[in-house]
């Protein structure tokens, strides 16, 4: 097996082990870039030298006999949206094209601590607004498995990365399945974490009370250690959980007795792809004969989950990015009448059209007179949808369900349909509505070829318990070790 | 249907120059949304709290210790006009 055909779990053994040096693993993933990078669109920005540069550090730090942290040597993509001091952050927007944070996020110093390799920064929709990365202001990604479909998104750079094996592991965030929904698309292990687990820090606003950070993955040890150095409270975000993180490697191999899991009766509804529903009646099946029981549960305000979202994250997104007024940061116009002329023009400049759409949709629902209607009564149903998860966690342990309705969609399909886009989130966005933990994990193939994610979810801080259920199925099948043809084997 | 009127209105709240084009395609688009998410008008909320947050955390204190500010340098560094000190803003009171 090549060093990229290897999962990532393994290949940080490997390299605990001595058996792989960093600048190896690095140089091999910078080379499959070099060599198909300009097919899959994946990153916005690499640094070779620095890259060799923090590999080469680690492998002399382990020849000194040094200690090194968790992730001592491998490499990482990192969704454009995760400040980093010095590096391009752009959030996939014109407004931000040239934008060098002056601070790094708690994510970025996690992972440097942990030894990481920062290996460069991965495409995405326009400040995470998107399910499909083609409202990156720079660069269409596409997906690895057939070109002329989408990655997903918003995180598709980073999924596509994974999926292209030209990184073993990699950083998104997710505000409605922008984690999830791509990691299905690509054939990769994506996971978001319960809210407040992973600190927002130096993570650019989308919607706060949504989004969070979290991993992707070849596999799904991989994406536990990977989590495990991300994750812990931190003083600089308040909503972080003042809580220690339970540790996520000790006991992943070991199966869990007694696994109940949910399947929802809401969620067999019309316009899922015949091959997703097959790939999802397997894999419970596999969960079946590892000695799970599985029992319906109902989540009767699910319907409610795209409005409910499609009201509250355009909301918070309209407040969050008034903050892009021209001044502080980023593009300014140069042509305008007055200063209120100046921020309109600035920002007509500066935003692509979904972006623009979300900020008129939510500011229209937080406008006078309407916010009862729409805001209010949405973050009701809000909590409507959170209860019906508490109380479906009273019954099963997890929630199986497909990660997307259907596999990737071709890219320019749904582009001029917001709404049809908005659809392909119905079974991602509950999770973030209700602040619970979600991961995808390859379970299948369309008849065309392309990756199928089954998506688990779990009860508050459960991660642990999930990443253990998911590694069940990994070691009960082997989807994740299937790769497209740009990998070599 | 929204009217032509309202997503200017929106438009100006917003802080956006939107071109007449910009106005007709997103004029059937947020209509066609706001439909889709008055659903929630058959659910019965009355006697639901609003769900702020993912986790209700109130009042998260923390000791008052000094710490290094951002940089004067480093908050500039990104500004479209500064004239070294202070963000350049266009004027905005008249002489």
């Amino acid at each position: 097996m090549s060093i990229l055909s290897t999962g990532a779990g393994e290949l940080l053994a490997q390299l605990n082990r001595g058996e792989i040096t960093s600048v190896e693993l690095t140089q091999a993933c910078l080379n499959q870039i070099s060599q198909n990078d300009m097919n899959v669109g994946a990153f916005l920005h690499i640094d070779q030298d620095y890259a060799l540069e923090q590999a080469k550090a680690v492998d002399n730090k382990r020849a000194a006999g040094e200690s090194v942290g968790p992730l001592a040597g491998i490499p990482v993509a990192v969704k454009d949206v995760v400040c980093h001091k010095g590096q391009p952050c752009t959030c996939g927007s014109k407004y931000l094209k040239d934008f060098i944070p002056p601070y790094s996020a708690t994510s970025i110093e996690k992972l440097q601590a942990a030894d990481a390799v920062l290996l460069g920064r991965t495409n995405m929709d326009e400040f995470a607004m998107g399910s499909s990365t083609e409202n990156s202001a720079f660069q269409k990604t596409h997906n690895p498995w057939k070109q002329d479909y989408a990655p997903g998104g918003s995180s598709g750079g980073s999924a596509a990365a994974v999926g292209s094996r030209m990184a073993p592991l990699a950083v998104g965030s997710d505000t409605g399945g922008s984690i999830r929904q791509p990691a299905s698309f690509c054939g990769v292990v994506g996971m978001k974490p319960t809210y407040g687990r992973v600190s927002r820090y130096g993570l650019v606003a989308f919607a706060s009370s949504l989004d969070q950070i979290g991993p992707f993955g070849t596999d799904v040890t991989g994406t536990a250690a990977l989590l495990q150095a991300l994750s812990g409270h931190d003083p600089l975000d308040s909503t972080s959980i003042n809580k220690p993180t339970p540790d996520l490697l000790a006991d992943l191999n070991q199966p869990l007795e007694g696994l109940k899991i949910g399947v929802v009766k809401e969620f067999q509804a019309d316009g899922i792809d015949e091959d997703v529903i097959s790939a999802t009646d397997e894999a419970i099946n596999v969960y079946r004969s590892l000695g799970a029981e599985i029992k319906d549960v109902s989540l009767p305000h699910a319907r409610y989950g795209v409005a409910t979202y499609y009201i509250i994250a355009p909301a918070e997104a309209s407040s969050n990015l008034s903050r892009y007024d021209g001044i502080h940061y980023g593009h300014r116009a140069e042509e305008f009448k007055d200063l209120t002329d100046m921020y309109r023009q600035t920002r007509e400049e500066g935003f692509g059209p979904e972006v623009k759409r979300r900020i008129m949709m939510g500011t229209y629902t937080l406008s006078a007179g309407y916010i009862d209607a729409y805001y209010v009564k949405a973050l009701k149903v809000r909590r409507l949808i959170r209860n019906d998860y508490d109380d479906a966690f009273q019954e099963v342990d997890f929630i199986a369900s497909p990660a997307c309705p259907t596999p990737a969609f071709k890219i320019g399909e749904l582009i001029n349909d917001p709404l049809a886009m908005y659809l392909s989130d119905m079974f991602t966005l509950g999770a973030n509505l209700a602040g619970i933990p979600g991961i995808s994990i390859p379970a299948g193939m369309s008849s065309e070829g392309l990756p199928i994610g089954l998506q688990l979810l779990g009860p508050p801080l459960e991660e642990a318990r999930l990443l253990r259920a998911a590694r069940m199925f990994e070691q009960a099948t082997d989807w994740h070790q299937k790769v497209p043809e740009l990998v070599a084997q | 249907m929204l009217s032509e009127d309202d997503i200017h209105k929106v438009a100006e709240l917003a802080r956006l120059n939107l071109s007449e084009q910009q106005i007709s395609e997103l004029r059937p688009q947020l209509s066609k949304l706001i439909d889709y998410v008055a659903v929630l008008e058959e659910v019965d909320t009355d006697e639901v709290e609003p769900m702020v947050h993912a986790i209700e955390q109130t009042n998260v204190f923390r000791d008052d210790i000094r710490s290094p500010p951002l940089p004067r340098e480093g908050a500039l560094a990104n500004a479209p006009k500064t004239d070294g000190k202070y963000f350049l803003v266009p004027q905005i009171i008249e002489h």
